[in-house]
Order: C-alpha cells, then structure tokens, then sequence
C-alpha cells in the first residue's frame, strides 16, 4: 500500500469560491435558518441551500431511488428492500441525543438544539460497501469535529463510541427468533478519525431529510470506511479511552476489523474486495470497477494509519 | 425403495386420481421464472442491483427445484402422492437453473475476468462449494436419459443418483456461506433440506435396525 502524505489543505480551498463570494448571502440564510428552526422546531433539510463543498466528489450521484430503496439497515430486516418496506413506522420526533463519557460538558440534546450551532453543507461522497457494491450519495450535514469540539473532550478520550436506537416496537429487526446482531447497533472510531474534516453527521441527502431508511434523522457518515462504520439513527455519542465495541467485529471479528477501511489489497474473508459494482449504472450488462485504498479518499486519510499494518489492523 | 412399500397408502388417499400431466408441462412451467426475471433485467426493472438480483434470484429456483425433487419420496412414502414421473423434470430444472446461476455469475458479474474467476474458486470457500456441487449435478443430469439409465443398470444408476444428497448439502452451504450474519432465508432452505434428508436417514436407520431384528430372530431361530 502505498501512503501518501495529506497536503495541507487551507481553508481557502475547503470554502468554494461561490460560497465565499456569497458569504454574506450564506449568514443571512443561517440566520434565517435558526428562526425558522426557532419557529418551527423541526430541520427542513430541504428548505435549505445547503453549501457546497470541495470535500465532494464530481462523479455522478447515484439515482434517490436506488439511494433510498437499496439499504443495508438490519433494524428492519436484512434484505436489501426490507429498509424503505418498512422503516415508515419509525418516529424520529422526538429525538434525543445523548453526548457523554470523558467530556466536560456531557449533555441530554433535543435534535434541533444538536443541530442549530452548525452550518449545513452538500457533501457528495463515495459509499463502499462490504459487500462489494458502491453508490455515490449528495449527503447534507456538517462535520463530526464541532459536535466533539462543543463537548469539549478530556485528555484521555482516545475513542469516540455511537449507538443506534434499540426500539423493537419499531425496528421489526429487532423482534423475533433469529437476530442477526446484537442491539443495540454500536460503532466507534479513532478520535482524530472522528475529528477529521471528512466525518460527517448527516441530516439529510439529496435536498430532502434523511429517509428513515437511510439513517433518520441523523447518521454518521465516514466515506473512506466500509458503510456498515455509518452508524445510523444515532442517541448516543460517548467519548472513551478504550477502543470501543462494534457491532459486526463483535458478530464475526474475523470478518470485520474496528478499522474496516475501504481496502482493495485486504479481501474479506469470503469475498474479494478488489473491484466493486457501482449501482444504478447500466443494469445487467455493468462492468466492475477497481475498488480504489481509503474508497479514493487516499490523500486526504492515508496520514492517519501511518506506520500501521493495515493487514493486521483491517 | 420399491413402489410397493406405500400400497396401503395409496388405497386411501383421496388425491392419488391426480390428473397426469405430460412432464413437458413441468419443463415449460419451470423455465417461467427464468424467463421472468430474464424480461425484467432486460427492462432494467429489477431494482438497483439488477445482476446481484438475477444471480440470486436464478441460484434460488436452482435449489428450490432440488428440493422439490428431493421432496417426491417423502411425499410418496407419507402422503400417498406420487409425483415420481414428474421427478427426473424437475431434477434436470434444477441443473439449468444451476447452469444459469453459474453463467450470469461468470459473464454478467465477473464479465469473464477468468483470473479474477480462478481466485475466486480457489480462495472463496463458497464459491469454492457452489462450484463443487455444480460439478456434482454434472454427471446426474448427463445420466438423466431412459438409455443411461439402462447401460448403468437401475442399482448403479440409484447409486450415482443418491450424490444429489450431497448437491443439496453443498448447495444450501454455499447460499449460507455468501451471506453476513444468519438472515432467515438462507436459515430456512437449510432447515428444509435437513428435514428433506434426514427423513431419509431416519427411514434408513429405522430399516437397518428392523432388518437387524429379522437376522438376529431368523439366527435365534436356527439354533
């Protein structure tokens, strides 16, 4: 694997020219943003002109309804149509979030006031399955950084652990006699991982909120991972000194590393993951394309395993 | 296994007037799905993963038609249906299934990317077993013909046969092994097929002890 150092990227070069041009036209809509959140209680991803950003691929987004009917979610079973069937019975109001563990200003949130401190950008990222499928999402969120940066870490918070919400009345996955893994849905990464500027929160995709299926109403988004670090639905993160569980390395820690970077040189133990089938493109006849290291995040992350087995640590 | 055993049966069952289909009407009706999902790919109406979902769905008809012909014997033997003329129809369905599973698995999935395709064989255990029963389907449906049951002799050409046991194992393996975690489906075949053949076992087993019994009397007898 070849690791390549990260430029240092300026912040000049993460703001789009247009946004900056814009800049004041983007407060006055941020300010217009927090009243009406005021007003209404509620995110309206889509009432939103979410900015754009550098971070964000040019490749073609795949298709809202592939994005929205193709769904690894196993809170509401595990086919891949299973999700959008029947995520509906979810109610995502209220929703509290709870920061804790090594922080100095742990916190009971309402999802909006989570929300409010944050400007909202277009991040249109690589998605890479496990299982060797790949998508291309225009997510709407704001970095993971500002979340962990308000709480204000302890010196010893090395981890950052996630949890989904365990409501077997509403997560029909979540009943009955064969239970694919344990719930809750718990996931973790590296603090400088969680505090890296690609790590997003994400509330919404497209220009729509997030559907239920996808994670509503906030998920995590880590593109250079294999989607299953995306924890989704998200009531708790906690900052901790270990590294913490993870749901699929806890189901078979042969199978999946608490790393589980996107890498075409380290196979799943049952599959190759050198190549992948982008969805929605060309029906039967698509051709495979090269999964890239990192998902094609190489420069940008790479910096962050320097020195470390990635055969080892996968 | 002879026809006789489920005489008593037979008197009484109330569908053993069951209308004779020609067996034509098996291989017409079988090839439907295939043809389905075929139209559907072709519409581009088969979801996002549209290759994944032909694959899947083909590889599934291959196994659902091997059960079927393993579920003719027990539903003879239990039930009083016989469906025998029927079996060898259904048999050879499941290899084209099998045939077509493995085809769009090498052209449409892996677009015949032959060392990509070694790799797999070689190093995916699954894919390694899929390819193991598809082997051992080979010689079954080559020897489904009147004239290769006779140049076999029937207790040769019964012998060969009984591998489909083995095909039924390595195939619902194969479905269990290239799924995450234990979703139902997979759980569901599998739990079908050690039903299927452990009644054959237990019939077995049972036999083999009556049969004990008889020897051990016939040889108390002789003393």
């Amino acid at each position: 694997m070849i690791i390549r150092r990260a430029e240092v990227v300026r912040p000049s070069e993460i703001t789009p020219f247009s946004a900056y041009l814009n800049r004041r036209q983007l407060i006055a809509a941020g300010t217009a943003l927090s009243l009406g959140s005021l007003l209404a209680r509620t995110v309206r991803a889509d009432t939103l002109a979410a900015a754009k950003s550098l971070l964000s691929t040019d490749e073609e987004p795949t298709a809202l309804k592939y994005v929205t009917s193709y769904n690894n979610y196993y809170e509401f079973g595990t086919g891949k149509s299973d999700p959008s069937q029947n995520a509906h019975t979810l109610t995502t109001k209220p929703w509290t979030l709870k920061v804790d563990g090594l922080v100095d200003k742990p916190a009971d949130y309402e999802l909006d006031e989570f929300i409010k401190p944050f400007a909202l950008e277009q991040r249109i990222y690589r998605h890479r399955c496990v299982e060797g499928w790949s998508m291309v999402i225009p997510w709407i969120g704001f970095p993971l950084a500002g979340v962990i940066k308000r709480a204000q870490p302890q010196g010893n918070a090395k981890f950052v652990a996630f949890e989904t919400l365990k409501r077997p009345s509403q997560m029909p996955g979540q009943r009955g006699l064969f239970q694919p893994l344990d719930w809750p849905y718990v996931e973790g990464l590296r603090l400088d991982e969680a505090v890296h500027p690609l790590t997003i929160l994400a509330v919404g995709l497209y220009d729509q909120d997030l559907p239920n299926q996808n994670g509503a109403p906030l998920r995590l988004v880590v593109p250079w991972k294999y989607g299953f670090k995306s924890i989704k639905s998200i009531v708790r993160i906690s900052l901790v000194a270990e590294m913490p569980p993870t749901s699929w390395n806890k189901q078979n820690p042969n199978e999946y590393g608490f790393y589980s970077n996107v890498n075409p040189e380290v196979d799943h133990p049952r599959w190759s993951q050198k190549t992948e089938r982008k969805i929605g493109e060309g029906g039967l006849f698509a051709q495979r394309h090269p999964t890239l290291p990192f998902n094609g995040y190489a420069d940008q992350v790479a910096n962050l395993y320097a020195g470390m087995d990635l055969r080892k640590f996968f | 296994m002879s026809i006789q055993n489920t005489g008593t049966w037979v008197g009484v069952a109330p569908w053993r007037d069951l209308p004779q289909l020609p067996t034509i009407v098996v291989y017409l009706v079988g090839v439907v799905p295939a043809i389905w999902w075929f139209w559907l790919g072709a519409v581009d109406r088969l979801g996002a993963d549209p290759m994944r979902e032909l694959e899947h769905t083909l590889g599934l008809w291959a196994l659902r038609f091997l059960i079927f012909t393993l579920a003719i014997t027990p539903l003879r033997q239990l039930v009083g249906v016989n469906l025998l003329r029927y079996r060898r129809a259904l048999g050879l369905s499941a290899f084209y299934y099998a045939l077509m599973h493995l085809t769009t698995y090498l052209v449409l999935d892996q677009g015949l990317d032959f060392d990509a395709i070694g790799a797999d064989i070689l190093k995916r255990r699954y894919i390694t077993i899929g390819m193991t029963c598809f082997i051992v389907l080979l010689p079954l449906a080559a020897t489904s013909s009147n004239l290769a049951i006779r140049r076999l002799g029937g207790k040769a050409w019964q012998r060969l046969h009984r591998f489909v046991y083995l095909a039924a194992i390595l195939a619902v393996l194969h479905f269990l092994m290239s799924v995450k975690s234990w979703p139902i489906e997979p759980i569901t075949y599998a739990l079908i097929v050690a039903i299927l053949l452990g009644y054959r076992l237990a019939r077995s087993l049972m036999r083999g002890q009556s049969q004990g019994k008889l020897k051990r009397m016939s040889l108390s007898d002789s003393r």
